[in-house]
């Protein structure tokens, strides 16, 4: 029983750092429409470039800082090079650009900052915390808080801001948000600025667990199904589909692995989120489309 | 469409236009059966010629899905997967059965495996989809890695054939290699050009466009959605077979992995989705330009430049140019060739 | 129709533009062409960057200051390939007839996927595919393979030295029985290509053999050593390659399997592997048949004519001495070392591949050549022949202590008699289902033995 709990809260944990990840797909599809496959790329690329900063000497916050002034900068690249010339594509068309836009960041990065992997320390020791007998990761705990403590301050943003608004109106209905005056091509550049700084806080806490190298822009294959069993449009989803794929892989592999030799988690969460899709076509949270002839 | 009004009314044929095959088609097959192989190197045959051959063919069967029928998929590399290891379980458990035929049912392997990942189709759209087929990818290379049985239980987990034994000689020369993908690929083009002008292609596109007015207008759209993965698992399974075995020699699951699938939808984007002759574009451009790439980088750049630096600089590089497609012409390079043919044909007026 | 023959005069031509493209020459004819499959590009750059960097110094320091070896030069050339093997494959195919009038005598691999597709290419063209501590393990029986290499460590002495070196520390093989040793294992060929060697090992020292795989790419590895905790372990014994590596020894701290009972294989033992796992590595121990450390007298030699003088290929200096740059020296060491056997049999002239496998078959370095190169230490003592195509089997162990690799052990040998048999079990089962008649030693062009 005690090997049930510590598999399933350690499952639970592991699935917010997922959660982490799918938030940024959901930013920018929920405001611009674009599925962005590039979110990997862009987590690794910001990872990347703090860490460089920070072993150049320069301290933690300013490193940051610079990070996210970068960012910024490539949101609005992205959206005068690749959204503006896109606008009003199929969803395809815009998908397979932010594929082209991976292999550009990923090219950059690597290209700029080397290839070697560089170790991130945030001072979480990953030491285990024991609750009557079960085993927690300190480190899963912390990333957890992080997680909370990022959609906290996104709703707060959503709902409070002018800004947040804004995006709000846009992701509802972009024609009438822009027949009343809302900049969307500013509004774009924001949403994908505040994706490039949740990657960033993803990418840090991912860089701490497994090191800042290539691989991590790998995690997207990972929040895939997240999203689709949270659903593409709802941050709360992306939560809530983190901790069921987190717990269902942790517990599959425990469980079901050995009895078909082990190792299933590459497909074991896509699986679930089919069968997730089969019973609610759009994910839990997600918004039905409505299709008209 | 030509219309011979001399005749009398009671004499005119029945349909309106010819169907003239004009002389492109013989040239271009007189081109790659006789020339090529008379004029062609060893390289250029082997690792140029027979992989652009298959990336067409894995090409046509994305295409018949993604660009015909609107189904997105990123499980190509699997279902290839599907392909190269039915073949090789054939090849060596079925003592007498010769390579084509080994192929042919390797694809309808494929094409079944294919039709059950297709039933998803039926509920699941767009995006949804698509990420759906991962699953597929990912299962199915996870299965060609777990089980020793699909590749014989040898150690290093990759596949080959001793001998390719089309129908009793050996065609594992670079010639007969080339060959044997020709003929293929040549055959199950004119198949699919066929295919995609009759009803059931006319029935894909309009589900594409429209499957709610589709299914309104009496279309079986979940039986022909289903239709589409299975024949394009067919294709794609053939292709994953030749690959392995025409192509490479030893593959394992390694070459039908993620990437694989990229690569078969960049063609596809590239190229042209919902035509024929744009896989072949696109395979073109997918397999020639990281070579061409890296030919005009290196000759201008190379010992100035630190070559991690200039190998990163040229995935940047590739990755721009699809975007550029992308903005420049989203119907693929096929449009684009099509729009220029065009404008020839009314030159010297404007187009 | 005609705009059917206009896209096709025009995709025609388009073809043709590209088709005019080919590579440029880079050598000439007096030169021995090295060609190099490498990767700066993708997750496994990391490594990649280093072992090119140590490869293309030694291969200049040879060049300039050996003046080539006994005056043949030495062309080299880079070609990208992201680890994929179908590329690998595709560069093969380019530069298997050599460049300008230069032949090539062998080809580096890079990689065990891409020993595995080119082995019957290379059996088929002649050309010796040089893969050191990895490639296909039955292919260290060189009559079956007479084109294969999978030099100095193949991965059934992998198993052994790490067995040795667990009853070493546990003082005697006597002292095996009954232990747990736990294998977590790279799901992949790779990994589980010691499996058959630990199982022999394990009924013959009657210690206790599990075997837990890890799905590529494996940054999330709790489920696995959950089972590993359950277990309750004496030795791990760690099969992984690339992020699962630190991945699983984070995860390895936080379960309570501490650093120094885990033992990493060969590509699981370098700088890139441990210091993303910060502390929870120190004293983690691995298989080095490339220890890490500048401090060898090749690494001096290196230091004064290219490291110092700015023409090494490494971006930053702080890896002079790291585990894949020594990796890069000693493949270099060997092929060149190689080179030189041959030319005592053919002439002091570039060699073809079948020449190339004559050289690498009688390569042999003993300690006291090894004192000569300045590789004493770093390199163990080599002896090849044509049914042996590993011809060392032997490593050393080296510890991490959060800051660099310390050697804690001289070399170690695997106990290859014991694992003779099964490499030869296996290479017959290939030579039957190939067709394949194991070739007599020394059958080679022009020499009576």
């Amino acid at each position: 029983m005690n090997l049930f709990i510590e598999t399933f809260i350690g499952g639970l944990l592991a699935g917010t750092m997922y959660s982490l990840v799918a938030i940024g797909f959901v930013l920018i599809y929920k405001a611009s429409g674009v599925f962005n496959f590039a979110q990997g790329s862009i987590l690794l690329f910001s990872a990347l470039t703090f860490v460089t900063l920070k072993e150049s000497g320069i301290p933690f916050v300013v490193a940051v800082g610079i990070t996210i002034g970068v960012l910024i900068v490539g949101a609005i690249a992205i959206e005068r090079l690749l959204l503006r010339p896109l606008a009003n594509r199929s969803p395809m068309t815009l998908f397979m650009a932010t594929l082209g836009l991976s292999y550009i960041v990923e090219g950059l990065a690597q290209g700029l900052m080397g290839a070697q992997v560089h170790p991130l320390d945030l001072g979480i020791e990953d030491v285990p915390i024991f609750i009557g007998g079960v085993l927690i990761s300190q480190f899963d705990v912390v990333a957890a808080i992080t997680a909370l403590v990022l959609v906290a301050i996104l709703a707060l943003l959503f709902n409070k801001t002018r800004i947040g608004i804004s995006l709000r109106a846009v992701a509802d209905d972009t024609r009438a948000a822009l027949s009343i005056g809302i900049n969307l091509n500013r509004i774009w550049q924001i949403v994908w600025a505040v994706a490039g700084i949740v990657g960033l806080v993803a990418g840090m806490l991912w860089g701490a667990r497994q090191g800042v190298q290539f691989s991590l822009s790998l995690v997207v294959l990972k929040a895939l199904p997240v999203l689709i069993i949270g659903g593409f449009t709802s941050i709360g989803g992306a939560i809530a589909g983190g901790l069921i794929v987190g717990a269902a892989e942790n517990l599959a592999e425990t469980y079901i692995g050995p009895f078909i030799g082990g190792g299933i988690t590459p497909w074991f969460a896509y699986f679930l989120a089919l069968a997730f899709l089969y019973v609610r076509p759009a994910g839990l949270f997600g918004e039905l489309a409505i299709e008209r002839v | 469409m030509t219309l011979d009004v001399s005749r009398e009314y009671d004499v005119q044929p029945l349909w309106l236009a010819d169907r003239k095959i004009g002389w492109g088609v013989p040239l271009l097959l007189v081109l790659t059966f006789v020339v090529i192989p008379l004029l062609g190197n060893e390289y250029w045959l082997n690792a140029i010629f027979v992989p652009f051959l298959i990336l067409s063919l894995a090409g046509i069967g994305l295409n018949l899905l993604t660009g015909y029928a609107g189904q997105t998929s990123l499980g190509s590399g699997g279902f290839m997967a599907v392909g190269a290891f039915a073949t090789f379980s054939l090849v060596t458990h079925v003592k007498f059965i010769s390579l084509p035929p080994a192929l042919f049912l390797a694809g309808l392997i494929a094409g079944l495996v294919g039709l059950v990942f297709g039933i998803p189709s039926g509920r699941i759209k767009g995006f949804y989809l698509m990420v759906s087929s991962l699953a597929a990818q990912f299962f199915l290379e996870w299965v060609f890695q777990k089980f020793p049985w699909f590749y014989n239980y040898g150690s290093s987990g990759t596949i080959s054939l001793p001998r390719l034994d089309i129908f009793g000689f050996n065609g594992g020369s670079s010639i007969g290699r080339y060959y044997l993908t020709l003929v293929i690929v040549v055959a199950l083009t004119w198949v699919a050009a066929n295919l995609v002008r009759s009803h059931v292609g006319r029935n894909w596109m309009a589900i594409r466009d429209m499957d709610t007015a589709a299914a309104v207008i009496g279309i079986p759209v979940d039986r022909y959605k289903i239709l589409a993965f299975a024949v394009s698992s067919f294709y794609l399974g053939i292709a994953g077979a030749l690959w392995a075995f025409a192509y490479l020699g030893a593959a394992s699951v390694q070459s039908f992995g993620i990437a694989r699938s990229f690569q078969i939808i960049f063609i596809i984007i590239i190229g042209g989705m919902g035509s024929i002759t744009g896989n072949f574009i696109g395979a073109a451009f997918i397999s020639l330009l990281p070579l061409a790439l890296d030919y005009t980088v290196q000759s201008i750049f190379s010992g100035h430049v630190d070559a991690g630096l200039l190998q990163n600089i040229q995935k940047a590089i590739f990755g721009f140019l699809i975007i550029w497609f992308l903005i420049k012409e989203p119907d693929g390079i096929a449009r684009l060739v099509k729009t220029f043919g065009e404008r020839l044909s009314a030159w010297p007026l404007r187009f | 129709m005609r705009s059917f023959l206009l896209k096709t005069i025009l995709a025609a031509a388009l073809a043709g533009t590209t088709l005019s493209v080919l590579p440029a020459a880079h050598s000439a004819p007096g030169e021995q062409y090295v060609p190099l499959p490498t990767y700066r590009v993708g997750p496994y750059a990391s490594s990649g960057t280093l072992w090119w960097a140590g490869e293309r110094d030694y291969f200049r320091y040879i060049n300039e200051v050996e003046g080539g070896i006994d005056g043949v030069k030495l062309a080299v050339e880079e070609f990208e390939t992201e680890w994929s093997p179908d590329r690998t494959v595709e560069v093969y195919e380019r530069i298997k007839n050599g460049r300008d009038g230069s032949p090539v005598a062998f080809f580096f691999t890079h990689g065990t996927p891409a020993s595995y597709a080119l082995i019957e290419k290379g059996a088929a063209d002649k050309i010796p595919l040089i893969d050191p501590a990895g490639g296909r393990t039955e292919s260290t029986d060189g009559k079956v393979f007479p084109y294969a290499y999978p030099l100095l460590f193949n991965y059934y002495s992998q198993a052994s030295v790490g067995i040795n070196y667990i009853a070493q520390k546990e003082g005697g093989f006597d002292k095996l029985k009954g232990k747990k040793i736990v294998t977590v294992y790279h799901d992949s060929a790779y990994g589980r290509e010691t499996q058959a060697a630990v199982e022999l090992l394990a009924k013959k020292y009657g210690f206790e053999n599990f075997q837990i795989p890890v799905a590529d790419p494996g940054s999330e590895q709790s489920p696995q050593w959950r089972q590993v905790r359950e277990i309750k372990p004496d030795w791990v014994f760690l099969r992984t390659w690339g992020v699962s590596t630190p991945v699983a020894i984070k995860t390895a701290a936080r379960f309570g399997v501490p650093a120094d009972r885990i033992i990493g294989d060969v590509w699981a033992g370098s700088e890139a592997d441990v210091i993303p796992a910060g502390a929870a590595a120190k004293g983690y121990q691995a298989l080095a048949p490339y220890p890490g450390g500048a401090n060898f007298e090749i690494h001096e030699r290196l230091r004064k004519s290219i490291l110092d003088t700015g023409k090494s290929d490494l971006k930053d200096p702080k890896f002079f001495g790291a585990v894949y740059y020594n990796i890069g020296l000693i493949n270099a060491v060997l092929a060149v070392e190689a080179l030189r056997t041959g030319h005592t049999k053919f002439g002091n002239r570039p060699l073809n591949g079948e020449e190339g496998r004559w050289a690498f078959e009688h390569l042999e370095i003993d300690d006291a050549r090894l004192k000569k190169i300045g590789f004493l230490g770093l390199l163990q003592p080599i002896k090849l022949s044509p049914s042996d195509h590993e011809g060392g089997g032997a490593a050393r162990i080296q510890q991490w202590d959060g800051e660099k690799w310390n050697l804690v052990t001289d070399w170690i040998q695997a106990d290859r008699e014991t694992l003779r048999p099964l490499i030869e079990a296996k290479s017959a089962a290939y030579a039957k289902e190939h067709g394949i008649t194991p070739s007599d030693a020394g059958k080679t062009t022009g020499k009576a033995e």
